[in-house]
């Protein structure tokens, strides 16, 4: 008799059948992948409202079927704070880049963690304002060449590459904190649960949840997509540490 | 024969899929899509495990992968 086949692995029924218009090997695509599984897995499409944000990751409405509002560059977390207190029943995430949150949306990213709204963020760190050219972000990393430091960024000149994890981490209201990456099947693995444990903090009304994502803009880190993966490996891990940075859900330890 | 099914018109030709395929049999193929990316192809079906390494890593969604359990162990 032959074998029967299984279907284990195919594209979550949350995510729109359409092209995206990322470049190529732009990680921005695993995310949204990530975040569409853990959707369909916990069945939260029909109650759920995404506040995308300014950066390559703006079109997220694009590529997630639930129900989205877009906010101005950095107030994601400003506007989900409005949406999820208006609408406590909703899962409320945003999905910010690293010149969206870090940068221009530090203010609203902090005092959102802070005071413990009910939502989760996922944070998309690829070192570099991606959508407007390559610009230097506050998470580029020492070295790095981009538009406006070609010589590469220089710590006395600039500071040093800002770790938000280990930052919202300190705050009050976090109840989940973790840094993740998606560049091995193990690490996607990894990334896939934190997220997952995320959106679960939020279900049980537990407060702030935050999960930051290496990923890499090959495109402005002028490599190609299988270099800029290795980056992740080799440059940004040791820097940017992987693992949990906080978790008070009860379900583990606090590092 | 567990075996993947590439959306050719979706690929972008990162090779990211490649580099994690345990039985090595992705490559790059001599054909371009539509949208003029080099698409890859699998070289030696049979050997497919049905991991779906490749699925998880790519980031534009274009691999579907069926499994088949070995004949023995059905
Ligand atoms: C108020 C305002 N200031 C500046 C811009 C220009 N701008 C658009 S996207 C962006 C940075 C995006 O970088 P990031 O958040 O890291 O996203 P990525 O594209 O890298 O994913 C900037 C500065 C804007 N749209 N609005
Ligand atoms: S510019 Fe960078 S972040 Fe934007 S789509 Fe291209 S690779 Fe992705
Ligand atoms: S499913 Fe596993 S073995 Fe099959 S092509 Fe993909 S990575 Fe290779
Ligand atoms: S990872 Fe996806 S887009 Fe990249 S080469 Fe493989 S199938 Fe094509
Ligand atoms: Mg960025």
């Amino acid at each position: 008799m032959q074998a029967a086949e299984k279907l284990v692995f195919k594209t979550p029924d949350v995510i729109i059948d359409r092209p995206t218009h990322y470049c190529p090997g732009c990680q921005h695509g695993t995310a949204h992948r990530i975040v569409g599984e853990v959707i369909d897995e916990l069945g939260l499409a029909d109650k759920t409202i995404a506040v995308a944000s300014i950066g390559c990751s703006v079109f997220l409405y694009n590529y997630l079927n639930v129900d989205a509002v877009e906010a101005p560059h950095g107030r994601a977390p400003a506007v989900a704070t409005g949406v999820k207190r208006a609408r406590p029943d909703r899962t409320v995430f945003t999905y910010q880049g690293d010149g969206d949150l870090a940068s221009i949306g530090m203010a609203e990213i902090m005092h959102a963690a802070n005071r413990g709204e009910r939502i989760t963020v996922i944070f998309v760190n690829n070192t570099v304002y991606g959508m407007t050219g390559g610009q230097m972000a506050p998470t580029t990393m020492i070295g790095q060449a981009t538009t406006t430091c070609p010589g590469g960024r220089c710590a006395e000149r600039e500071g040093l590459p800002i770790k938000m994890a280990e930052i919202i981490g300190m705050l009050g209201g976090v109840v989940f904190c973790e840094r993740v990456a998606v560049n091995s099947v193990k690490n996607i693995a990894r990334a896939k649960k934190a997220v997952r444990k995320a959106f679960e903090c939020q279900e049980q009304g537990l407060g702030f949840s935050f999960v930051e994502f290496l990923a890499t803009c090959p495109t402005n880190w002028k490599m190609s997509p299988v270099d800029a993966n290795k980056r992740i490996a080799d440059e940004l891990i040791p820097y940017f540490p992987l693992g949990t940075i906080v978790d008070r859900t009860g379900g583990g330890e606090d590092k | 024969m567990s075996r993947i099914e590439v959306r050719e018109d979706r690929c972008k030709g990162c090779l990211l899929c490649a580099t994690v395929c345990p039985v090595e049999i992705i490559a790059q193929s001599e054909r371009f899509n539509a949208q003029g990316y080099k698409v890859i192809e699998v070289r030696d079906m049979d050997s497919c495990t049905g991991c779906a390494s490749c699925a998880r890593m790519c980031p534009d969604m274009c691999i579907t992968v069926y499994k088949t359990a070995k004949a023995p162990k059905e």
